[in-house]
């Protein structure tokens, strides 16, 4: 490949060996390299407490406020180092976060909580009435909602309010962390079929990270299997799909089919990744 | 009867100034989660400020905007030197702090503008209404006090619609998702203590005007505490609606009840009721109902 194409794909984001520690004590990440192109949905895959959450509160920099400190490594947003900025400033760049576990403002209304996510944009009202609109055409659910108190309303109306209030900041990439969790399979679905649609419409990027590997593998082009705080594995998502171990750990499929439970913890202890 | 309606409205009126030092609290517990200890002291300091441009010979409007801008100021050095360096403390941390920084403005205030007790008048009227033929009799100068809590009231409740009000609120709610969303904390806090030190202005103005500027409104700020537990901590009506309750509440009694304990009920009255409050509901009156879903 020659230079000139290597610099056309340059990818959004990139993540270069980073290391975080916790409370100047816990090292969580061992040095964690990833890379998210231009319009890509890529996965970031793992049990819990693998790392996911950290990697993708490193990105946003919202590691701060949980005492949190990239000690090593470096990441780059457009070429442009980002480790340093705050959150709001990354959202200024079109980098946000929608955060595991929804976090919606309870007391505010559906339609408050999407106009938060307008609250970096210095444009005047009617570019963001304008928005809203758009956010209620992907989401018709919440247009009917949009007077209730968040707090009220169901888990998949959240994770969308969630999502509908980061399109508010007119994001180029959206880092979407567990939005599959406490959600029916179907709604999952859903929520999956919206974002591979922003993905393709709206030209947002995302990195998601999820539990559910048989779904984000479905939706994402590429993929990162994390353990430990190392990536052990990553590939075309097609491709790990096929993978025999991704098959036995994180699809529960072994080599004769389905496999019961006991039988993949089993192997799991008897086989680590980079043991 | 007309005697009950006299002091019960007079009660009224007395109650309109707790809510001002109570509106304070609320503001910076309902943004921040800290119990702000030093509101009390930040009524005096403004007063101090207002009453010592006052006697500069600066004319009225200009030392209200004056002391406004020191107040303003004031916000911007606590964040600066404190709340930025207690960031994601526990609860009780910070609210430390503001004793610190109760104690200091306090100290700070006297020794600038010296700690005798300074008439301070504005020109609000002070002679008695009667109405009913004569049968009640109010203060004017209360009636200008809740007029001016009304128009206080009115402006926060049309602020809170704003941009910026929706990010304070937003930042009442979680500040991690407010901080994800791109508002940024350290500008919220500075304005959030703005806000509450200019309610500070108001109310030092008024309780200046009332009983002359002070040491002694620093404690008798504290009467906004009773006032927090019946409204509840996070209400903004609640801050106003305490405040008529405790005040109508603690004349009422100090006339009807007083008597049998021989008088002199009216400075602890109120606790009690609070306290009385604190068992049945604690979230107070108007506070925020707790929602609790998975």
């Amino acid at each position: 490949m020659s230079t000139s194409t290597a610099v056309a794909d340059q990818p959004l984001l990139s993540v270069n060996n980073i290391e975080v520690i916790y409370n100047h004590v816990i090292l969580v990440l061992k040095g964690v390299s990833l890379q998210v192109p231009q319009g890509g949905i890529v996965a970031l895959l793992g049990a819990n407490g693998a790392g996911k959450t950290t990697t993708l509160k490193a990105i946003s920099n919202l590691l701060r406020a949980e005492r949190g400190d990239i000690t090593k490594g470096h990441i780059d947003y457009r070429g442009e180092r980002v480790d340093q900025l705050n959150p709001s400033a990354l959202v200024k760049k079109g980098l946000i976060q929608v955060m595991e576990g929804r976090h919606c403002f309870a007391h505010l209304t559906v339609e408050e909580n999407l106009l938060t996510g307008a609250y970096t944009r210095g444009e005047g009202r009617k570019a963001i009435e304008q928005d809203l609109e758009m956010v209620y055409t992907y989401f018709p659910r919440l247009k009917v909602r949009r007077k209730s108190l968040a707090g009220y309303t169901s888990g998949g109306e959240q994770q969308m309010t969630a999502i509908g209030r980061a399109l508010m900041s007119k994001p180029d990439m959206i880092l979407l962390d567990e939005p599959s969790m406490g959600l029916a399979p179907q709604l999952v679905e859903e929520i999956f079929d919206i974002v591979h649609k922003l993905n393709r419409e709206a030209k947002v990027s995302f990195l998601v990270a999820e539990q559910n590997t048989n779904m984000a593998l479905r939706y994402a082009d590429y993929g990162y299997i994390l353990e430990n705080g190392r990536i052990v594995m990553d590939g075309e998502a097609a491709k790990l799909r096929e993978n025999s171990d991704v098959k036995e750990f994180y699809l529960g499929l072994g080599a004769g089919g389905r496999m019961s439970f006991r039988d993949v913890k089993h192997y799991r202890r008897r086989k680590r990744w980079l043991a | 009867m007309m005697f009950f309606l006299e002091v019960l409205i007079g009660g009224l009126m007395a109650g309109v100034m707790y809510s001002l030092v109570a509106l304070g609290f609320v503001l910076i517990f309902k943004a921040s989660g800290v119990f702000n200890f030093a509101q009390g002291a930040m009524v005096l300091f403004a007063g101090l400020f207002f009453v010592g441009f006052m006697e500069l010979g600066v004319p009225l409007l200009l030392s209200l905007l004056l002391t406004a801008a020191v107040m303003v100021l004031l916000a911007g050095v606590i964040e600066r030197l404190v709340l930025r360096h207690l960031v994601n403390q526990e609860g009780i941390i910070l609210f430390m702090a503001t004793i610190g920084v109760s104690f200091f403005l306090d100290g700070f205030g006297q020794t600038i503008w010296g700690s005798n007790v300074r008439q301070l008048d504005v020109g609000i009227p002070t002679d008695p209404i009667l109405l009913f033929d004569g049968d009640i009799l109010i203060q004017s100068f209360d009636l200008y006090a809740a007029l001016v809590a009304g128009v206080l009231l009115a402006i926060l409740v049309v602020f809170q619609k704003t941009r910026i009000g929706r990010a304070l609120r937003a930042v009442a709610d979680d500040h991690q998702a407010a901080q994800s969303v791109g508002i940024p904390l350290n500008v919220i806090w500075v304005i959030v203590w703005s806000i509450a030190g200019l309610v500070a202005l108001v109310a030092g103005v008024m309780w200046g005007s009332k009983l002359g500027v002070q040491p002694a409104i620093v404690s008798l700020a504290l009467k906004a505490l009773p006032v927090l537990i019946l409204g509840g901590f996070t209400s903004v009506p609640g801050a106003i609606v305490g405040g008529l309750i405790i005040g109508a509440g603690e004349k009422l009694a100090e006339v009807y009840i007083g008597p049998l304990f021989g008088g002199g009920i009216e400075n602890w009255f109120a606790y009690v009721l609070a306290l009385g409050f604190l068992l049945i509901r604690p979230q107070g009156l108007f506070g925020e109902r707790i929602i609790e879903r998975v």
